[in-house]
């Protein structure tokens, strides 16, 4: 008995670091508090902070209270240990790569559609873009997860770069092979290690964030071509990886080689390589259109975005390209009562308010998620003072969402990611060729679905 | 010379060691039994479905080929990391044995490093060696020596093993020090009036007097390196580029908090544990048989 006691203590401590002092517990004592757990840093924690104030100062019974629990990765496993600890925040920010397991929680979380039944407050699916709402969505339309911050691959690249490689600043590169021939003259005539120019730095010409994601998920997307099977996995659990067909190991090889003759260089994983591009050492950067806030705040150049490259001999007409970014999952404890979760969905309303979904667009560089929201910025003539700024929606909204640019279902695709990368590494440093790499990260890859069905199917 | 307490009854004993057995059994005990658990179940990551599955972990560990590369892995990292912090340390503490004018500033100096925590060591060695920010890095790379250790395996393995033994080195320096000055001096006086000359006397004298410290220093050397290292190659490298510092600790954790695969990275754990039990027996025996003799 002794030591049980002993034993939940230290877990529940583990679980709620954010013991509140005091003095907010008093204030905090007659309103319902939701605990708001999510992955934001820089700009865009600040961005949060900002959204939680707002609210809480629109309402007096409710109040919103963010922590910050790391990255994307780590927010998704404190949430999960913080459930079987009993201590689950009341809305965790899942990224959507985590949407695959999270669907598979059952019990652990509360589905939107779920919690708009259970608080008869009104969450209507139809205001949301369909390139966000799908795929966050069951194959019935019915909302899962709350769409919040949404973004696309994008391709940013460094204006006084291209005119000094005596490339037109205004017309970025439309296709792979332009980007390839861009990317080897600004190698020739501005990467070039002169010191006076760089301030020491090491000049690269091209770089990506998210490899796995914008290489090879977009990718996929926008040239019409599986990247798993069965509709990427939304129609069943016995989905299989496809990714290493002709034309993605074309584009593999094509950055192997341009990486080989240094016009591109693999600067890591995930968004490490974001501060490449803003910090000037790069031209070309392709990354997540979220980048943008850091990017304005950073960047002492001229810079524009364009959208991601298509190549004309696999696709004439491209498709749109798919959501990256998180959604907002609600989760339960044994103990939460309904008022709190009236409060959730009070707060994910809040969020949902053109006024409010705009703001946070402008604010960061995430797409807004309503139409409203999107309407609300034309409106305000936000893309004619900003001009590139709706880059990002339009390649969401190119062509009609087909089952190959709907999104990713599969389940543990974080850990197929990694794959991704050690396997694209290995062929980087020279060890193996593109379809040794892709067939490789296939092979492993379904492997790992495999032991995903088991786990959820038992 | 032996003096012993015995006390009467049993529960006056029992109650005596209670507070360490309640530790053993919260701290050690009750997780390692979770651990063995998990480790013959597959579960999905929220705990909701669990089905006992027996061996089937362990088999699919012992015939998956990247976890007997990472074995392999971790047992070069050791042997370097333990090669390394012992010869720098053994080096430095005969250096420090000597008499030397600023002797307590010297050794203060090299204890230091001790005390750093490995994420704030490994931030330096970043800012040291990063190929674009690092000083080292970058004055490497304007030279012409193609430096990347994220996208190198071998650099990147260079880079773990270097910033892990000279977190090692000070601990060493102190068992290496306290050893050099438990040798008596008449010994070495002795050796020197027979003409025995720097290294003649060094290896012939005072190494086999130092053998117990160096044995006892490669077991605790190797369990550093296999399990306390985390901290350092997580800061540094996440494990790559590709596999290429991935040791069996980081897949663990790799496996279990990243991919959330709580079976197979428990049948790790048990693994691991296994490894600690043998190495521990290992010195248990040896220590023992000593003070026999």
């Amino acid at each position: 008995m002794h030591r049980r006691t002993l034993l939940a203590g230290a877990a529940a401590l583990a679980a709620s670091p954010a013991a509140l002092p005091a003095t907010a517990w008093a204030q905090a004592a007659s309103k319902t508090k939701v605990v708001f757990w999510h992955a934001m840093t820089g700009a865009n924690g600040d961005e949060i902070n900002r959204i939680a104030r707002d609210f809480n100062a629109s309402q007096s019974g409710v109040e919103v209270e963010p922590i910050f629990k790391g990255s994307y990765p780590e927010t998704l496993t404190a949430a999960i240990a913080a459930w079987r600890a009993g201590q689950a925040p009341h809305i965790a920010q899942i990224y959507e790569v985590g949407t695959g397991s999270m669907l598979a929680a059952g019990p652990a979380v509360k589905q939107v559609w779920q919690l708009a039944q259970d608080t008869g407050l009104k969450i209507d699916p139809a205001t949301y873009l369909p390139a966000v709402r799908g795929y966050y969505s069951l194959v019935d339309g019915r909302m899962a997860s709350m769409p919040f911050n949404s973004s696309t691959g994008v391709m940013w690249y460094n204006k006084d770069a291209f005119e000094m490689a005596g490339l037109d600043p205004e017309k970025a590169p439309v296709t792979w092979a332009e980007f390839a021939t861009a990317a080897r003259a600004l190698k020739e005539k501005w990467a070039v290690p002169t010191m006076a120019k760089s301030g020491g730095q090491e000049l690269m010409a091209t770089t990506t964030s998210w490899f796995a994601w914008i290489q090879l998920e977009e990718y996929s997307a926008i040239h019409n071509l599986p990247f798993a099977t069965k509709a990427d996995g939304f129609e069943g659990l016995d989905t299989e990886l496809k990714f290493n067909a002709a034309p993605q190991v074309k584009q593999l090889q094509m950055l192997l080689e341009l990486a080989r003759d240094g016009a591109f260089k693999y600067t890591g994983r995930d968004n490490t390589p974001d501060p490449v591009f803003y910090s000037g050492q790069t031209a070309i950067g392709f990354g997540s259109s979220a980048g943008r806030a850091d990017i304005v705040r950073n960047a002492k150049f001229k810079w524009a975005a364009a959208m991601l490259p298509y190549d004309p001999a696999v696709i004439q007409q491209p498709n749109n390209t798919i959501i990256g970014g998180a959604s907002l999952w609600t989760m339960t404890t044994p103990t939460r009562k309904p008022e709190e979760y009236k409060a959730v969905a009070q707060f994910l309303q809040f969020l949902a308010q053109p006024e409010n979904d705009t703001l946070y667009h402008q604010h960061t560089g995430y797409v807004p998620v309503t139409l409203g929201g999107y309407e609300l910025s034309q409106k305000q003539g936000y893309y004619e003072k900003n001009p590139g700024a709706d880059i990002a929606i339009k390649s969401l909204t190119r062509g009609t969402v087909t089952e190959n640019s709907r999104g990713l279902r599969l389940g543990r695709l974080p850990e197929i990611r990694n794959i991704v990368y050690e396997e694209v590494e290995k062929a980087l440093q020279g060890q193996q060729n593109a379809q040794a790499a892709l067939d490789s990260a296939v092979a492993r890859g379904n492997r790992v679905l495999r032991e995903f069905e088991k786990s959820v199917r038992t | 010379m032996e003096r012993r307490t015995i006390f009467p009854g049993r529960a006056f004993p029992i109650l005596l060691v209670l507070p360490q057995l309640l530790l053993t059994f919260v701290f050690f005990l009750w997780p390692a039994g979770q651990a063995i658990w998990s480790s013959m179940t597959r579960a999905d990551p929220f705990g909701i479905r669990t089905t006992f599955v027996g061996t089937e972990n362990f088999y699919d560990l012992f015939t998956d080929p990247l976890y007997r590369d990472s074995i392999g892995r971790t047992l070069v990292f050791c042997v370097a990391v333990s090669v390394l912090s012992m010869g720098v340390a053994l080096l430095l503490a005969v250096c420090a044995d000597r008499e030397i004018r600023g002797r307590g500033w010297y050794r203060i100096m090299l204890i230091w490093p001790y005390a750093v925590a490995p994420a704030v060591a490994a931030v330096l060695w970043i800012l040291l060696l990063h190929p674009q920010i690092g000083l080292i890095g970058r004055w490497l790379n304007r030279h012409g020596v193609p430096w990347d250790y994220k996208l190198n395996g071998l650099q990147a393995m260079s880079v773990v093993i270097g910033a892990s033994a000279w977190k090692q080195v000070s601990y060493n320096f102190i068992f290496f020090l306290a050893g050099l000055q438990s040798i008596p001096r008449a010994v070495i006086e002795a050796a020197r009036m027979d003409g025995a000359k720097g290294w003649f006397r060094f290896r012939t004298m005072v190494l086999p007097l130092l053998m117990p410290t160096v044995f006892f220093l490669i077991v605790v050397n190797l369990v550093y390196a296999a399990f306390d290292t985390f901290g350092t190659i997580q800061a540094l490298t996440q494990g790559g580029p590709g596999k290429a510092t991935e040791t069996l600790v980081v897949k663990v954790f790799r496996d279990g908090l990243i991919n959330l695969d709580v079976g197979g990275s428990s049948a790790q754990s048990v693994v691991l544990m296994l490894g600690v039990i043998v190495l521990t027996a290992v010195q248990f025996r040896f220590l023992s048989r000593r003070t026999d003799s």
